[in-house]
């Protein structure tokens, strides 16, 4: 096989991608040579089991990943904008919607959010890391080397073009042949490893390991919306492994589970898909909801309004996720009896998102409100949301979703509940927590132009796309060659490229905020605001988060302690801090599973068994590791406790 | 200051939304709702109908998020003692009506979408004083990337262009040769798909003479944009001439021709004498791997498409 059959050739954006990338891998490789720091990148950050590393690293691969899609985001709406520039023929622009697609699912929303809970929910519950750190470790190692594989798919061997649900028959072997879209499937599982682990994980490290005192009703919401997440991940995600694991065998092996050949079920894809893609819906936005909870009482200065009903509309939603998966094919034709069914399940779940809707501002109610960056971003998600999640009920009306279906009007929808919820609350959840992760907050100033700019260009982006679809302009089309649509989608790529600059002063304030941002003295950052435990610990949180892991017995437990003057370090009652070792174990296997990964991709046998056995060799290995962390030493909590908090 | 600035930004989303919907509405005569026969009236019936609630609930939420942030920001000027109350967790009368007030909302939006639901399943009723017609059936069958119209009643077939009389349900019997497909003519109603190895029902009717829009809205691989066709709603009269014309005149459709047509690729508009109905049964277990078992090879060429002719506007 020669080089040039695997390589995409024939494409200058992707001459311009390749050798972009190459330039910037030689340029990170020459900077970690030149100032020694490879040892550093293995010991610190490849090697780590601690949440608060992986978290960050959860959160830099996501950043990356936004990067991305909203790369491939600009260039259809140039091409959408511009119909006659000729800039992306219609299979260019088939493989950019769906990875565009795929990776802001998959590998940014979701990793996100788990980086932000890998960070926040230990420490809202006084843990000291995760039930099963080097789990954790290799929860985010299946997850970056799924991504990586994923993203590779546009050079190498080309990028998957059917869409991001891949509906079968035409992601089979039949009508989709070559590696693109066993890149998406290879890609989803691997990482798909990850998420179901990572939730387990969580599940248990809250089950098993809050505060001493801390009953499940004491818990901050953030860490609920982590649970009921999880609840939802651990019963979801198997069905997309084995949906997943079908489809590859069918195009792989040659099986007939979804072929239109020797009476394969291609329908059973679309199923399939949605029962695990409907509640994945609410894996990204539950957290969502957690986190606008958190920053909204924060900066309102108050409780969070209706604690209880909060956390049962969230098992409400995350129960009524799993019924309502038929919504996204109304036009399946599967009778008007299972449709009216299915629409009014759909419906139902507006009245609890309805009720935590009226809880929020009810927590605006009499409170003293403070207009913070975290704060904009929480505040501009409630109309926006609602504009989202009426059109919502709309698309649910099944006999009205006839005309919807498949149209910019769903489009408008999609986006303005997963931006709105949660883009707008990774933003809020990252600016919220940055000085817990880096100790020093971002620039204010330059946090609120990133909103605005981001803020008011979602709108001139999505709310147009509305009336595309119901002026009859379908999703997934390459080109806009129906006059009428012109003028509306020329004022939709205005507002795409107002994000992007959004986004960009977003990452240039991060850059302006660690050069320039004052650096924390306190663990309570937010003028002296902070409500659950989280901003009890000191800013850098030490490697084991609490000295002394304090007594709850209520919600927002850090407003009590900081009237009565207590802290997560007692100096009396400390103890020696057993803590989980580093091990590189979680990074080899994943780089096997993941060369595995890459060997089935292009069907080379060999490479793919090479590699599963490597990865089972480190599972055996796994199982004789006696190592069992070690202990911190009295001392050592005392000298470093004493150092952060100044004493 | 600050918060000044900001409030009068918030207010100026409203007026803002309703300018840009209005003029959304007035002046781009958007296709759903402008419907030209009974389906698309019912379904646009029901969209105003739930759009009414919709405006209710959007007004009643910005107006209580607008009053809370002016009202009970920080550093509003002349804020008392008592617009503060951090204590404040829960009352249980207000939040018994948020939660009864959605749920009637969902009982009275699902009334008529179930009935609706019912109705769709059916040809549409006909006008107070007019008689029941029966149904023309069309069978429209996709193949990558047309559109094939069988009329077994006048034994014609047409491709990617439809004829159909006004006044008079049409009972579209849809079916694919390969990937899943659907058939939206967004004038006359909404969608539904078109599967190999099954068969869907949709019913549709024009009451207005014209020239609508139709197209596959289903994704189907590289030449999807180019999968449209166009519908010639036209008087019972002229429907009947124009098949007979196609009857006397067009060539047969052979089976040779018939699997030419299959192959995966663009094709022009063309008109039959006879129908493909006996030759291959896309709908059946035995006939739904057809077209991939055939021309598996030519699934691995690409189109490129860089660009389709423009379409005339929507009517």
């Amino acid at each position: 096989m020669h080089i040039t059959d695997i390589l995409v050739t024939g494409e200058p954006i992707i001459y311009g991608a390749m050798v972009s990338m190459a330039l910037v891998g030689i340029a990170l490789f020459f900077l970690l040579t030149y100032f020694k720091k490879w040892g550093w990148l293995w010991r610190e950050w490849l090697t780590t089991v601690d949440h608060k590393k992986i978290g960050v690293m959860y959160i830099l691969s996501a950043l990356l990943m936004l990067f991305r899609g909203g790369v491939d985001a600009m260039m259809m709406r140039v091409q959408l904008a511009f119909p006659d520039l000729g800039f992306l023929n219609s299979q260019h622009y088939n493989e950019i919607f769906t990875t565009h697609g795929t990776i802001m699912i998959i590998f940014m929303a979701m990793p996100f959010l788990i980086g932000l809970m890998n960070i926040i929910v230990p420490l809202q519950i006084g843990a000291r890391d995760f039930a099963f750190p080097y789990l954790n470790a290799l929860s985010f190692w299946s997850f970056f080397f799924g991504m990586a594989l994923f993203n590779i798919s546009f050079v190498i061997g080309g990028s998957p073009d059917a869409g991001w649900t891949s509906y079968t028959p035409l992601s089979g072997a039949a009508m989709s042949p070559g590696p693109g879209q066993n890149f998406y499937l290879m890609g989803l599982q691997l990482s798909g490893i990850g998420t179901l682990a990572t939730g387990i994980n969580l599940m248990v490290t809250i089950l098993k390991m809050r505060a001493p005192g801390m009953k499940l009703f004491h818990m901050p919401i953030f860490t609920w919306s982590t649970l009921v997440t999880c609840f939802i991940i651990v019963f979801a995600f198997p069905i997309l492994t084995v949906a997943l694991a079908l489809l590859t065998i069918d195009r792989i092996f040659g099986s007939q589970f979804f072929t239109l050949t020797g009476e394969g079920l291609p329908m059973m894809w679309a199923n399939l898909f949605w029962m695990w893609g409907h509640p994945e819906v609410y894996i990204v936005i539950l957290p969502a909801f957690g986190i606008f909870s958190e920053v909204i009482a924060t900066f309102a200065k108050k409780r969070l309004f209706g604690y209880n009903v909060m956390v049962w509309s969230m098992i409400v939603i995350a129960l009524l996720s799993f019924l309502v998966w038929v919504h996204h094919f109304f036009t399946m034709g599967a009778g008007a009896f299972v449709n009216s069914v299915f629409s009014i399940s759909t419906m139902l779940i507006a009245v609890p998102t309805g009720v935590k809707i009226f809880n929020w501002l009810a927590t605006l109610y009499k409170s003293k409100i403070e207009f913070t960056v975290p704060m904009l971003w929480s505040l501009a998600f409630i109309p926006s949301f609602i504009l989202g999640g009426v059109t919502g009920v709309m698309l649910g009306m099944a006999a009205a979703d006839y005309q919807f279906h498949n149209s910019y009007f769903l489009i408008a929808h999609f986006h303005y509940v997963l931006i709105a919820g949660t883009v707008f609350a990774c933003f809020a959840g990252l600016v919220f927590w940055y000085p817990k992760m880096f100790g020093h907050k971002m620039n204010e100033r330059l946090g609120k132009w990133a909103f605005w700019l981001f803020f008011f260009g979602f709108h001139v982006c999505f709310f147009p796309q509305y009336f595309l679809g119901l002026d009859g302009m379908p999703r997934r089309l390459f080109i806009t060659n129906v006059v009428e649509w012109l003028p509306l989608n020329v004022i939709s790529t205005v507002g795409a490229f107002g994000m992007g600059l959004g986004f960009i002063v977003f990452v240039y304030n991060v850059y302006y905020s660690f050069r320039y941002s004052e650096r924390e003295t306190t663990g309570d950052s937010w003028n002296g605001n902070g409500r659950t435990l989280e901003w009890a610990t000191t800013t850098p949180v030490p490697y084991y988060n609490f000295a002394t892991v304090p007594y709850v017995d209520e919600i927002d437990p850090y407003v009590r302690m900081k009237e009565e003057g207590k802290t997560t370090f007692e100096e009396s009652k400390v103890k020696p801090i057993h803590m989980p070792s580093y091990t590189g174990q979680p990074f080899i296997m994943m780089a096997f599973l993941g060369l595995a990964s890459f060997g089935l991709v292009f069907e080379w046998m060999y490479v793919a068994v090479f590699g599963l056995l490597g990865g089972v060799v480190m599972m055996i290995r796994r199982s004789f590791d006696y190592d069992d962390g070690y202990y911190v030493p009295v001392e050592e909590i005392k000298r470093t406790e004493k150092k952060a908090r100044g004493l | 200051m600050k918060a000044k600035h900001l409030r009068n930004r918030w207010l100026g989303l409203l007026p803002l939304g309703l300018i840009l919907f209005l003029s959304g509405c007035g002046q781009l005569e958007m296709t759903v709702l402008d419907p030209k026969g009974p389906v698309a009236e019912s379904q646009y019936d029901l969209i105003v109908y739930s759009l009414w609630f919709m405006l209710g609930i959007i007004v009643v939420v910005f107006a209580l998020f607008a009053y809370m942030l002016i009202k009970y920001r920080e550093n509003r000027p002349g804020r008392k003692e008592s617009d503060y109350d951090p204590n404040l967790h829960g009352n249980t009368t207000i939040e018994v009506v948020w939660t009864v007030i959605p749920f009637i909302i969902v009982i009275l939006l699902s009334i008529p979408t179930v009935t609706t639901l019912y109705d769709l399943e059916k040809p549409p009723e006909p006008e107070a004083g007019e008689e029941a017609k029966d149904p023309l059936v069309v069978y429209a069958t996709t193949a990558d990337w047309k559109w094939f119209f069988s009329y077994p009643e006048q034994d014609i077939e047409t491709v990617n262009y439809l004829h159909i009389p006004t006044d008079r349900p049409i009972e579209f019997r849809l079916t694919s040769a390969d990937s899943m497909s659907a058939l939206w003519i967004p004038a006359l109603g909404g969608q539904k798909y078109n599967m190999a190895g099954m068969m869907t029902k949709l019913y549709l009717e024009a009451d207005e003479e014209g020239t609508y829009d139709g197209r596959n809205s289903n994704f189907n691989g590289e030449g999807f944009a180019a999968q449209t066709f166009k519908v010639h709603a036209e008087s019972e009269e002229e429907f009947n001439t124009w098949a007979e014309e196609v009857k006397n005149e067009a060539p047969e459709l052979t089976a040779e021709r018939y699997d030419e047509l299959l192959q995966p690729g663009l094709t022009d508009k063309e008109s039959f004498s006879s129908t493909h109905l006996e030759y291959v049964q896309h709908h059946t277990k035995e006939g739904m791997g057809y077209v991939v078992e055939n021309y598996r090879e030519q699934f691995k060429k690409k189109l490129h498409l860089y660009e389709i002719e423009e379409q005339e506007s929507f009517q």
